[in-house]
């Protein structure tokens, strides 16, 4: 057993017949069901927790909830392990692991703490700016400093947890458990309306578990939330989602929520999520967030045994840990004087309360005297005093002045712990995701929301409203109100019910007076170690907007984004410039209002599962065939199937040579395929491609080019005539969709008045190529009920028939340059096809050819393809401009008329050799005169396709020159800078193989 | 993320649609008697105004029934106030443009 001195006997909301065992930097830690891993620190009187990010300063758990800047710890091991996790939130299990951060070799010694210590007066706002953007630079220091600086390191290995995505849709939503929100809850919950309660706690109550002093209907506020909670369970149109942080708020009534399902559980059974991203389209909303209490500021205001006095009470009341057996509370504002009054009741001494305002609200400080609590109105906290926990601290009389004058006016005070508060700080964050400012109320003294939709409604601290009766009538009301604003008018027969409770007033100034000037570090941003010192330099320097505040000195960022720090960081910066905190304003709240897991947000879609894969139906026999696939946009295609573990190379030209000299399958499933019907059809065809369509006979096809309107080439394909009013057109693979949805723009939105329609169907055809000088004798093994005799199905002939018995297009068009065909069957039975034409070609040594064999065919033939048609290029300049039809206007056809487009001066394709007939010519590489010449070197233009020819035996290239045709014959180098490399070319057609097409028409 | 209404298929997430920029543009009519950089195909093509406030848009219902549709949108808020199908007014009542009609 270890040991837990400052844990209470009895009381507080704890499972005491449940204990646990953790395991904190090596040590056991125990606790109960219902405690964190920082009330069991705590309890255990672990108060040194954390190092500071900057400076490396010894630090303790600040708070008890989600704003804690200081208690950050890596929880889990291995590849589970999470850093920068917050130990407030992190609930006590059997066998949880956790890590301390930023310290080596231990908390307690940290060794980079000793050697930055002495330093830390240098490091002040705009430090590392200004020293290091110097010398060697920011790129050489920068990871330097991060190494010294920083959180907790992620693991290396893929994440082993599973996350899940839902979409969620109710009537209200409701975010925060507490009071507020529970009767806002309640009362929509009887109305019949659906609702969502969530709450990032694993219990709801919010300060109704924390307080001691709160009764409902008589008995304590803890028990009514119970009922509550149980009633709610209950009802069939209520979802409780206990453990969800709502963090963002986006367009149209859209919530994000992170629900943390086994985050709890060390071991979590394996078909369960770790965490679950809801994103909940809701009709109303209402904000019943709390508020976020601030704390003081003075020098040594960071040393743990420091923390906000409503934690304190939190970690008493539920969680029965004594902060401290000796106590002074630094009250800011009167809400502190409850934790005198909690902790003085549960025994432990009060040496203190420093109300640093002056006049004391008799209201407050009468159960002070009750107890013999000194009451110091008027003094300030001048420092504290302690190694890595506080001993003891010095207060003085007095305004700020005075206070820091030796004299009789100061006192040192015996303690282990400080309570503080500067008031609290509506937790509005999500009001202004969408962009809408957060307003100063001067009467409470405190940002509040701004204007919001009637839909959205605000409750309870949220609202700037204390008291517990408050809370619950206005939950009530906000409930009633978001619904109406949805639309939803309803009755609401819920009542509150009675409360009692401390009559504290709310309305206190947020930011207590400061002893200036101080010294020692007074921490504004514990989690950044911006101190009052920065700000004050900052302002002198010029930084007198809040966002050019925060990115200079770094306050309200890091994994905390100051949820403790902005309200005070702001309002000394304004009273640095002599402004209201109305007019120095705030900075920009935007998502997420805490950390929010990236596999959270990843989902499923992780791994294999990051994008779909498209296959064709053919894809089984590719993989039995031990193809080597590659991706194409989605597709799965395969670049070679090598045979006895030849490699590309040898793979793809074995290919290439069985199709130009016996007869080879490609799988071109791939290609768009766009259906097109209708008696404007042909109409429709002439105005998006560059050539004309209206004469092309039916069962003919014919190649199109398309352009983009600004008259750069985009597309290209064959397009078939297959009835009077029928068309099939392909695209290429890679621009199938957005082809497809630029037909379905351009008959929708641009020429409604054409009787055409377009349909998509890429996916209901299985296609495959059937290419080489026995394509024809493989073919009519297989084909019945047509006639393939080139003079009955001649080149670019296009016709139905049966292909082993299945119905099926077959087209004479070729990429390779060969004799070749084109077999279309229903999806459905393209393997079964596949396998046919495979079996028919067996007797004359058919092979299956990929992508790679494809690419060095069309290279041969000059075709252009992806590199070529890179949206940089016209018609003319890839040799296609005779297609271009002066009889008919098209998209693209007067903007590539332009004067730029049409000089003569472009780069042409052209086709190039290496000039010693055996170096391969580098792709990416540019074509110059001179490649000694000193740089930059001119380039005439670049090199974009290149390949070893195994037909021609040598290897070859296409690319674009400057005046291209007209060098024909001439000699450059194709240099490469990047790779060393320098190739001398000789500048050839870019037809290497078969120019006048004849091996393709026989 | 914006819930867009699609005139065929009601209310859905952004995440089916994708944009397709400005509705109020006129593409020139079809003509075989202009001249390259044609004043009227360089506006249409290049030129968008970047309006603070009503902004009418093309979207497409991509992931859905792959419709064209306009839709009435504030640049300031993302309120969207209405949509139709293509050349139709996504301010008139709903119903009005009821492709059904």
């Amino acid at each position: 057993m270890t040991d837990t001195p400052l844990r209470l006997p009895t009381g507080g909301l704890i499972d005491r017949s449940a204990p646990v065992r953790m395991t904190v930097d090596g040590l056991p830690v125990e606790g109960f069901a219902g405690d964190t891993l920082a009330s069991a620190l705590l309890a255990a009187g672990i108060k040194l927790t954390g190092r500071s990010f900057k400076y490396h300063r010894p630090r303790g758990t600040l708070s008890a909830g989600p704003e804690e800047p200081n208690s950050l710890f890596t929880i889990g091991t291995g590849d589970r392990a999470t850093p920068n996790v917050r130990a407030t939130l992190v609930e006590a299990a059997d066998g949880l692991v956790a890590e301390s951060q930023n310290a080596w070799p231990s908390l307690a010694l940290d060794v980079q703490g000793l050697l930055t210590a002495p330093a830390g007066r240098f490091l002040s706002a705009g430090f590392y700016y200004k020293t290091f953007m110097g010398g060697p630079g920011w790129r050489v220091w920068e990871p330097l400093i991060r190494r010294a600086a920083g959180l907790g390191p992620p693991p290396q290995a893929p994440d082993p947890d599973a996350y899940d995505h839902r979409y969620d849709h109710c009537d209200l939503l409701v975010v925060g458990g507490g009071a507020a929100g529970l009767a806002a809850a309640l009362s929509a919950a009887e109305t019949g309306a659906r609702v969502i309660l969530c709450d990032e706690r694993a219990q709801l109550g919010g300060r109704l578990l924390a307080e001691g002093d709160l009764a409902i209907d008589g008995r304590p506020a803890h028990r009514w939330t119970a009922e509550a909670a149980a009633l709610l369970d209950r009802a069939d149109t209520v979802t409780v989602l206990p453990r969800t942080t709502a963090f963002g708020f986006y367009d149209d009534r859209l919530v994000g929520l992170l629900e943390r399902v086994a985050d709890h559980d060390p071991a979590p059974p394996p078909h369960r999520p770790r965490l679950r991203l809801r994103l909940v389209r809701t009709g109303a909303l209402v904000l019943a967030t709390g508020a976020i209490e601030q704390p003081v500021v003075f020098p040594g205001n960071d040393r743990p045994g420091v923390m906000l006095a409503g934690a304190v009470r939190t970690y008493l009341h539920q969680y029965a840990v004594l902060g401290g057996r000796r106590a002074v509370i630094v009250a800011g504002c009167d809400d502190a004087y409850r934790t005198a009054v909690s902790l003085a009741d549960a025994g432990a001494a009060v040496a203190a309360v420093v109300d640093p305002r002056g006049r004391p609200n008799p209201a407050v400080a009468g159960p002070l005297a009750d107890r013999d609590i000194p009451l110091f109105a008027g003094w300030q906290v001048r420092r504290t005093i302690g190694g890595q926990a506080v001993r003891a601290v010095e207060i003085g009389r007095g305004d700020a002045a005075e206070a820091v004058d030796d004299g009789p006016g100061r006192r040192r005070i015996a303690c282990d712990l400080v309570a503080l508060s500067a008031g609290w700080a509506p937790a509005i964050h999500l009001t202004s995701h969408l962009g809408v400012k957060p307003r100063w109320d001067a009467g409470l003294g405190t940002f509040v929301a701004g204007d919001q939709p009637p839909w959205l409604q605000l409750a309870g601290t949220a609202a700037g409203r204390c008291r517990l009766a408050d809370a619950l009538a206005g939950g009530r009301e906000a409930a009633r109100l978001a619904l109406e604003g949805a639309g939803r008018d309803m009755a609401i027969g819920w009542l509150p019910p009675r409360t009692a409770g401390p009559a504290v007033d709310p309305r206190q100034p947020l930011v207590s007076p400061l002893p200036v000037p101080l010294r020692g570090k007074a921490f504004v941003d514990f989690q950044n170690d911006v101190t009052v010192g920065d700000i004050g330099q900052a302002a002198r320097e010029g930084y007198e907007s809040v966002e050019h505040l925060k990115r200079y000195t770094t306050l309200g960022m890091g994994t905390d984004q100051g949820k403790t720090a902005n309200p005070i960081g702001l309002t000394l910066l304004g009273a640095q410039l002599g402004k209201d905190p109305a007019a120095t304003g705030i900075t920009t709240f935007r998502p997420p209002y805490t950390p929010v897991e990236v596999g959270a947000l990843a989902g499923r879609t992780a791994g294999a599962h990051f994008r779909p894969e498209r296959w064709s139906p053919i894809h089984p026999w590719h993989a039995a065939a031990g193809a080597v696939m590659t991706d194409a946009g989605l597709w799965k295609r395969p670049w070679y199937y090598p045979h006895d573990g030849d490699d590309l190379a040898a793979a793809s030209h074995r290919e290439v040579r069985a199709v130009r000299t016996g007869v080879g399958l490609c799988d071109v499933t791939t290609l768009g395929k766009i259906d097109i019907q209708g008696p404007d059809a042909a109409e429709l065809l002439n105005r998006l491609y560059i050539n004309g369509w209206s004469a092309l006979p039916v069962g003919r096809a014919r190649y199109g080019v398309m352009l983009r309107e600004d008259g750069l080439v985009w597309d290209d394909g064959t397009t078939t005539r297959l009835g009077d009013q029928h068309y099939l057109m392909t695209t290429t693979t890679a621009h199938a969709v957005p082809v497809m949805s630029w037909l379905d723009y351009a008959c929708q939105v641009l020429w409604p008045e054409l009787q055409v329609h377009v349909t998509s169907v890429t996916e209901s055809w299985a296609a495959i190529a059937v290419a080489g000088p026995k394509s024809r004798r493989l073919l009519a093994r297989v084909v019945d009920g047509l006639d393939l005799s080139t003079r009955a199905f001649p080149f670019m002939a296009a016709g139905v028939c049966r292909v082993a018995g299945v119905p099926a297009r077959l087209f004479r068009i070729s990429f390779s340059g060969e004799l070749a065909y084109e077999v279309a069957v229903p999806s459905t039975e393209g393997l079964r096809v596949w396998e046919a034409l495979m079996a028919a070609g067996a007797a004359d040594g058919a092979v299956a050819y990929g992508l790679e064999a494809l690419a060095i065919m069309r290279i041969e033939k000059g075709h252009v393809a992806g590199p070529e048609l890179n949206g940089r290029t016209t018609a003319d300049d890839l040799g296609l401009g005779r297609l271009m039809s002066g009889k008919k206007d098209f998209v693209g056809r007067w903007l590539a008329g332009r004067a730029a487009f049409t000089d003569p001066g472009r780069p042409k394709l052209v086709g190039l050799t290496p000039v010693d007939g055996r170096t391969p010519i580098p792709a990416g590489a540019h074509l110059v005169d001179d490649p000694r010449a000193p740089p930059p070197i001119p380039s005439l233009g670049p090199v974009t396709s290149v390949c070893t020819s195994p037909t021609l035996g040598h290897p070859i290239a296409l690319g674009f020159l400057e005046r291209g045709r007209d060098r024909m014959g001439h000699r450059l180098h194709a240099h490469d800078p990047l790779r060393g490399r320098t190739v001398a070319v000789e500048i050839v057609s870019p037809h290497f193989y078969d120019p006048a097409g004849e091996r393709m028409r026989v | 993320m914006l819930l867009i209404p699609c005139p065929w298929c009601g209310p859905r997430a952004q995440t089916e649609f994708h944009y397709g920029g400005d509705a109020s543009l006129r593409r020139p009519a079809l003509s075989t008697a202009r001249t390259p950089a044609d004043p009227a195909l360089v506006d249409y093509v290049y030129l968008r105004d970047n309006p603070k406030g009503l902004h009418q848009e093309h979207w497409q219902h991509a992931a859905g029934c792959g419709q064209w549709l306009v839709v009435a949108r504030d640049t300031r808020s993302h309120a969207i106030l209405g949509s139709a199908p293509p050349g139709g007014d996504p301010l008139s009542p709903p119903g009005t443009d009821d492709p059904a009609a």
